[in-house]
């Protein structure tokens, strides 16, 4: 039977390791190769690697470290932040990813997720939310959180899927560095409403955590940065725990 | 030893190209007939569309070069797709190695499409398998699946059971990403260069 997924995900910016709070604050926390060989040791499914420098050297600098991180870890990634074309997209696959992630240039172009599933398959086209609830609905946001758009994410959830995005990774932004937990609701209403898995970020901060956004929350997989990158959760004590409380997960 | 990676409109290859390296193994890639003919193993990757690799494939004259290779051959996720007999996805007949079709997983509420995420082998036949045991981790990305067939050398089940991977004579097929499957999908690699 197929696992549930455990993501470390490491936000990159100018080649290194960095980590913020609710999209802000952004600290150093490491080499970002060094770190995917260590997630890989203890047992990460997959890691995923946001891009959020913003400068013109971006292109070149991060295709270079998706090539530097294809050649040293033997599990698969994906790779995000500021792709907006077929021709951003071929350049990462071909530098080594095995997935990319979209998200502000998909909603400004919806047919672009269309391009990229037909030109490199669903599999390897992960749509990005971030999302933020708000007078009772969740609402999609753009430019890592910091515009607001007026579309609802169960209806941007289900286009995207329709157009052909083979994942998605759906960060609550109000749950996002938090540590109390993953959304569950939005999470839950997604993953039924959609065919294809869905991947719970924003809001790890114990082992409970992510038992609940499996079983309540009905992810295929969770992703967290903070609680790994500081060593709050070990990933095997984590993988062990929640065999134990029989979530499918590979040892 | 010569291993050679089959080069078409495919993504994906560096990562095979960068896994046999963590092995020691210089592979090139290449979709000239001498080079081919000349490797002692050779690897078909893939990653995409069935229909426009197959045409590229027909275009390039590969189709033939393939059939005609006699050293082991290893198909990878759309590559063993494309050595089997036929496909949904584009509805084309492919290489017709292997007596299977290619399906599309089933679109209900108890699985989710594509397959992504690790799931286990079973049933392992073949030198390919040496040293493994039954029901351990590989690392899946498909939509389409091969049924089961007398081809049939492993087993995994996604809301029905299919072909992870399939062999016969020199040619191999597997469903799962062995570059990406971590130590075990390496000693897959490395029983297939050993062959």
């Amino acid at each position: 039977m197929l696992t549930k997924r455990i993501i470390p995900c490491l936000d990159i910016k100018d080649g290194r390791t960095v980590k913020g709070i609710n999209f802000e604050n952004i600290k150093d926390a490491g080499d970002p190769v060094e770190l995917a060989i260590e997630y890989a040791k203890q047992g990460a499914d997959e890691l995923v690697f946001l891009d959020i420098t913003a400068t013109n050297e971006k292109r070149k600098t991060l295709s270079e470290l998706v090539t530097r991180i294809a050649k040293h870890i033997n599990i698969p990634f994906t790779v995000g932040g500021g792709i907006s074309s077929v021709e951003d997209v071929s350049i990462l696959l071909n530098a080594g990813a095995d997935k990319i992630s979209v998200n502000t240039s998909a909603v400004k172009n919806p047919q672009l997720i269309k391009e990229l599933a037909n030109r490199f398959g669903s599999q390897c086209v992960v749509l990005a939310i971030d999302t933020k609830f708000e007078d009772n609905n969740w609402f999609v946001y753009l430019n890592g959180g910091r515009i607001k758009t007026e579309l609802k994410t169960l209806d941007w959830a289900k286009q995207a899927v329709e157009l052909g995005a083979g994942e998605i990774l759906l960060t609550s932004m109000n749950n996002d560095g938090t540590k109390n937990g993953f959304a569950i609701d939005i999470t839950k209403q997604i993953s039924e409403a959609v065919n294809v898995p869905i991947i719970a970020s924003g809001g790890a901060g114990t082992m409970e955590h992510f038992k609940d956004i499996f079983q309540k929350g009905k992810a295929d997989a969770a992703l967290a940065a903070s609680v790994f990158h500081y060593k709050e959760i070990a990933i095997p004590k984590l993988k062990s725990y929640l065999k134990l409380n029989t979530i499918n997960i590979r040892l | 030893m010569k291993v050679s990676i089959i080069k078409y409109n495919s993504g994906n290859v560096q990562s095979v190209l960068f896994a046999l390296e963590r092995i020691g193994i210089n592979a090139i890639i290449t979709n000239n007939v001498d080079e081919l003919k000349t490797s002692d193993k050779i690897i078909f990757p893939g990653v995409g569309e069935a229909s426009s690799a197959m045409s590229y494939l027909k275009e390039n004259g590969l189709d033939n070069v393939i059939l005609n290779l006699k050293q082991p051959v290893l198909g990878i996720c759309l590559g063993m797709q494309l050595m089997c007999n036929y496909s949904e996805e584009g509805k084309i007949n492919c290489l017709g190695i292997f007596d299977n079709q290619i399906k599309l997983f089933p679109s209900n509420n108890a699985i989710k499409v594509p397959q992504i995420g690790w799931n286990t082998i079973y049933d392992l036949k073949t030198n390919l398998y040496t040293g493994f045991k039954e029901d351990e981790y590989m690392y899946f990305v498909h939509s389409y699946y091969a049924e089961i067939g007398k081809s049939t050398v492993a087993k995994t089940t996604h809301g029905l059971e299919y072909s992870s991977s399939l062999q016969k004579d020199n040619f191999y097929g597997v469903q799962f990403h062995p570059e990406k499957s971590g130590t075990l999908g390496q000693a897959l690699i490395e029983n297939f260069i050993k062959l």
